[in-house]
Formats: structure tokens, sequence, C-alpha cells
């Protein structure tokens, strides 16, 4: 049986209160680094870990933590991304909600690593609930001495601030949310220079989801090697997935990475609604190419899911089942980017726009012969040519529902009709 | 404290006043429930910047409202998951008890109508968002009990809570 590590304190009564983070074991890993480790070798035992971040890319982690110079003369800073905008998921919602001290040590003990006296945590405007949760447990821990001045007798101080986001999927792409972050319009910024050198306000800024920054206070007191022994050995570590859509019992659920995708719906999330059959099943948020039935065998990392030419995103698994109509599904998914296209790039904003006529044409069964060849043409057009991954994202997972789904979509056009209705 | 007390606590946070406009119009927007021209002429005077920074904000994010809305702002998740539990049925239903369609405001104005893109919470989709509270696992008879409740609440308008992180 799996030992759920991020996940145990979700369900403890009061389990967001400092009391209950600190009889679980809570503070111990900043205690340990402040009395012990170098800052560089927190960044090795990081690297060691082979944590991979978990907002999306599956960058790793302790690798994007050795890029911040050491010796500058402008402050760094640590950004936390916590807006969570990727439908399909709530893990870090859950988290700030139900265990927020979890994130605050895991901000400390990150910022002690790269240097940053400051961290900014980006939450979504929605997010009331955690939001007001963080700021009582910044409040307890600053109290406490976990936060502020010369933390635990230490040489580290450290000041965490809240950023409120205002809505607009784009800020939960870094460049853009240090936009955001400086009080302009979120649109995200040419790279070179990476935040690593030159980020927020032109200084060192590490960017890194919740769900990142939570794993590392666990490594820190259980160890590399502990992490690396759960899941594939390239993308290792205990993991949240969040279960939604045409599912039994949906929710949030920790397990090892890595694990069958099949399992995991329909073990653990108990599998398709009585009389029903799941059809397909996207398997990391809309921005993650559909896997259909046939397909669920895949494992749960960061790997497996590229080689089956999807992604493990932000590990939002959406399962749909046969009573649904994927032309429908891929027509709000790309409704959707078409809405958030921070307008930037034209291949983005001006090719989601024509997609979205397209396949609303289609759904209303009014499409004409040739809309499915247009609609490849203007994925390619799409694809690799945008300047950041919003528009590659919506081209992809398009052109996997028409790869998997074709006659579906020539179904609608045929019969002049949706077949579902 | 006054608005401008907030909005100057706010802006302590940050090395650079331009970084406080967006908590500066969340403020603004709890205290005047929209935010009109003269509003966020106000917060760019209070700040010291240029007014343009203000206007292009209040008109990028989708949480600022320059036009008026109604006192409870009901928003309903369309997105994928909230699409595969029917929160389309959801619309239609709160289209027809309240009259008016998605965007519009009832004549009473006690209620907006909106949709929304994924609010986070999927796990109990269908979803909709009124004001800072998340309602879930909704259904027709959960959405007409709330608008009770919500209509009983607008007969005794309670103190609103805190607004957090401003
Ligand atoms: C359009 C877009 C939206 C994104 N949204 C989020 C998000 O909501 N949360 C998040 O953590 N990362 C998001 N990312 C990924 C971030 O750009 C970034 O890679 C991540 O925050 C880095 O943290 P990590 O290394 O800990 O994963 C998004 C990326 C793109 C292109
Ligand atoms: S791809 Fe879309 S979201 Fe990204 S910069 Fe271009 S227009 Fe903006």
């Amino acid at each position: 049986m799996f030992e759920p590590v991020l996940l145990k304190n979700v369900d403890v009564q009061d389990g967001h209160l400092l009391s209950a983070y600190e009889a679980g074991g809570g503070y111990q890993a900043l205690a340990k680094v402040l009395r012990q480790d170098t800052p560089d070798e927190v960044i090795d035992l990081v690297k060691q870990s082979n944590l991979r971040g978990r907002g999306g890319a599956g960058f790793p982690t302790g690798m994007k933590w050795s890029f911040v110079p050491k010796r500058v003369d402008r402050p760094k800073y640590l950004c936390c991304n916590a807006d969570e905008g990727e439908p399909g998921t709530f893990k870090d919602r859950i988290i700030m909600e139900r265990d927020p001290h979890q994130l605050i040590e895991g901000l400390a003990v990150s910022a002690y690593a790269i240097g940053a006296e400051t961290a900014y945590v980006y939450i979504r405007g929605e997010y009331v609930t955690a939001i007001r949760r963080l700021e009582q447990a910044i409040a307890e821990a600053s109290a406490k001495g976990y936060l502020g001045t010369r933390i635990l007798g230490s040489d580290f101080n450290f000041t965490v601030h809240i950023h409120r986001g205002a809505g607009a999927y784009i800020c939960g792409e870094e460049t853009a949310m240090l936009e955001s972050l400086e009080g302009k319009r979120a649109q995200p910024r040419l790279k070179p220079p990476f935040p690593a050198v030159a980020g927020l306000y032109a200084s060192p800024t590490v960017i890194n989801n919740v769900e990142t920054l939570v794993c590392v206070p666990h490594i820190v007191t259980r160890g590399a090697d502990w992490f690396r022994g759960i899941g594939p050995d390239r993308s290792p570590g205990p993991k949240l997935y969040c279960l939604s859509g045409q599912v039994r019992k949906p929710g949030l659920y920790e397990l090892p990475m890595g694990i069958p995708l099949r399992e995991l719906v329909e073990e653990h999330a108990g599998g398709a609604l009585p009389g029903r059959k799941i059809k397909a099943v996207i398997p990391g948020g809309v921005s993650a190419p559909v896997i259909p039935e046939h397909g669920l065998e895949v494992g749960m990392d960061f790997d497996s899911l590229a080689a089956a030419g999807s992604m493990l995103g932000s590990a939002g698994v959406i399962v749909i089942d046969d009573a649904t109509c994927m032309v429908k599904v891929a027509t709000r998914i790309i409704e959707f980017f078409h809405h958030e296209s921070c307008g930037k790039c034209t291949p983005c904003r001006e090719g989601l726009n024509w997609v979205v006529k397209v396949l609303r044409r289609i759904e209303a069964g009014e499409g004409a012969p040739g809309d499915l060849e247009q609609l490849d043409r203007l994925c390619k057009g799409i694809f690799g040519n945008t300047f950041c991954a919003l528009g590659d994202g919506a081209a992809m997972g398009l052109q996997a529902a028409l790869a998997h789904f074709r006659e579906e979509f020539a179904a609608h056009i045929e019969e002049r009709r949706c077949p579902f209705h | 404290m006054t608005m401008r007390e907030k909005i100057e606590e706010a802006a302590a946070r940050y090395p650079d006043q331009r970084s406080a406009i967006m908590p500066a119009l969340l403020i603004a927007q709890r205290q005047h429930g929209y935010l009109p021209g003269p509003v966020l002429e106000e917060v760019a005077d209070i700040l010291g910047v240029e007014r343009i920074w203000v206007y292009e904000l209040a008109t990028f994010y989708t949480l600022f409202h320059t036009e008026p809305v109604g006192m409870f702002h009901l928003q309903l998740c369309d997105n994928v998951s909230c699409m595969l539990r029917r929160s389309e049925d959801l619309l239609r239903h709160l289209e027809e008890v309240l009259g008016i369609r998605k965007g519009e405001t009832t004549p009473d104005r006690l209620f907006t109508l909106s949709t929304v893109e994924c609010l986070g919470a999927c796990e109990m989709a269908p979803v909709m968002q009124v004001g800072d509270a998340y309602h879930g696992d909704l259904d027709i008879a959960r959405i007409d009990a709330l608008l009770d409740r919500l209509r009983a609440e607008a007969g005794h308008p309670a103190a609103a809570a805190a607004p957090p992180g401003e």
C-alpha cells in the first residue's frame, strides 16, 4: 500500500492550523536545513531526488535552481505558481486550503536553497478560501518564527507575500506571471533571458508550482533515495492526480508517479458512470492530447505520456464516456484557448478564432467536405509558430482528437447533424 | 481602514508601485462594486502611477468589472469537466427561472448570470461561484434552494466579511 505524504494532513481536523502541522512533524525540514545544510547541499539533494516540476513542463527542479547566479547585487525572488488555471486541475487549491503550512515550509526551504529572502505566491483570484487560509498560516508562521528575520536562530531572513490574480489563464505561464506581478498585462516574455537570470524586476527568479514546492520538505526529511524509489527513476515521486468528468469517484488522489492510467481511472476512481463505457481520457488538463480507451495502459509520468503522444501536464485527468460527443469536447476546449489567448501573436489569436468557427459549424451539423483537412492545415499553421505554449497546446490537442476520433468528426459532416443529439 | 490606507498597505509589499495596481483594483472594486473611470483615476492617483497603466489592467483581467453587476454574481463554470456533468442544463434552468440570458442582470439588480472558465474545483462539478463562495455538486433542486437563500439574504444584508488578499 502506498502511503500518502503530500495529502497526509488534508483530511485531518483543523489540518490547516500550525498546531496540526507541527504535530505531524511540520517545520522539521526547515529546522534541519538551517541547522546542518548549506544552500548548495539542498540544491544537490533536490537534484539527486530527480524531482521534476509539477506545473506542467516537468523541468528538473534542482537544475532550475542551479541556474540562479550565486553572487549578484540584486535581491533574488522565489515565485510560487498557484494560478492553477488549467481546466481539470484542482490539486494546488486543496493543498493551500487544507495544508497551507506545507506550502510555507516548501517555500522557506526552497528560498534558502536559492538565496531568496522574498517570495510571492501568485494565487488565482477565485481561490478566496485558499487565500484566507494561506494568509492565516503566514501570520501564524511569522508569530512562531518560521518566517521573518533570523529564522530559528539562523542568518536566514524570509518573507512570503500573496499576490492575488484577477482572472486570465495566461497568468499561469511563468513569464506572463512575472509581467502580471510587475503590474502589467499578462503577456509572455521573450526568452532568453530566462527568469533564473533576469526575472521579477529583472532580478534572478525561480518560479515553481505549489506541488513542486511541497515535495521539497519531504525530500529533506526522508532523503533523495526515498523519493527516487517511488515510480520511474527519471520521473519519480508521490504525485497528485485530479480526477474529474464522467467517472464514479471524482476527487484528488495521491499515488506514485507512473501508475497506469487505467488503474487510476478504473480502480481508484471507480471507473465509468453506471451503464456507460469510457471512451477517452485527457490525462493532464485540457492542454494534454486526449488518449482513446485502448491507450489507457500508459504510465502517468512525464516520459511515458510524452512517448504516447500526450503529456502529464497538470495531471488533471478528465474522463469522457461513450454518451459524449468528441466534437463537442474538442470545440469547448478550443473555445477555452481562444478565449484565453493573450493576443500577442497572430497564429494563436487569429488561428484559434478560425478553428473555433469551423468546429462550431461542424458540431452544428453545418460542416462541409474539406473542413477536416482545413482543421489539419490550421493546426499545422499554429503548432510550432506561437510565442508561448498556449497555442501549441491547443493545436496538439485538436490534432490528437482529429486523429483518434476522425470518424466522429466525419459523421457530423456526412449526416449534417451531431449524432449524439 | 479607508480605501487609500488599504491600497497603501498593499503597495508596501512590492518594491515598485506599479505592482500594486492589481491589488489596488481589487480593493477598489470591493469598495465600489465595480470600476468606473473615476475610480480608476483615483487608484492611479493614490499609487502615483500612469492612468493608462490602471486602465490597461482593468480591461485585461476578467475579474475586474468596468460595468456594474448585480448584488449576487452567479458564475457558472461551463468548461469541460462541468460540461461533462451537464452544466448546460443548469444554465438553461437559471436562464428560465431568472428570466435573463447569460451576461445579463435581473431588473431588480439582484442577480447577474455569467458562465466562466474552469474554477479549479472539478471534483465537485458542476460548480458555480457566487461572490466569494463555491457551490458544488449542483443540480436543479440545489440551484433552486441556493437562489431562495440568496433572495432571503438580500432581505437582510449581513455586513460583508473582510476580503482576503487585499
Ligand atoms: C499557457 C500556460 C499556462 C500555465 N499555467 C500554469 C499554472 O496554472 N500553474 C503552474 O504551476 N504552471 C503553469 N504553467 C507552467 C509554467 O509556465 C511553469 O512552467 C511552471 O510554473 C514552473 O514550475 P515547475 O517547474 O515547478 O513546474 C503554464 C504554462 C503555460 C504555457
Ligand atoms: S501563443 Fe497565444 S497566449 Fe501565447 S503569446 Fe501567443 S497569443 Fe499569447
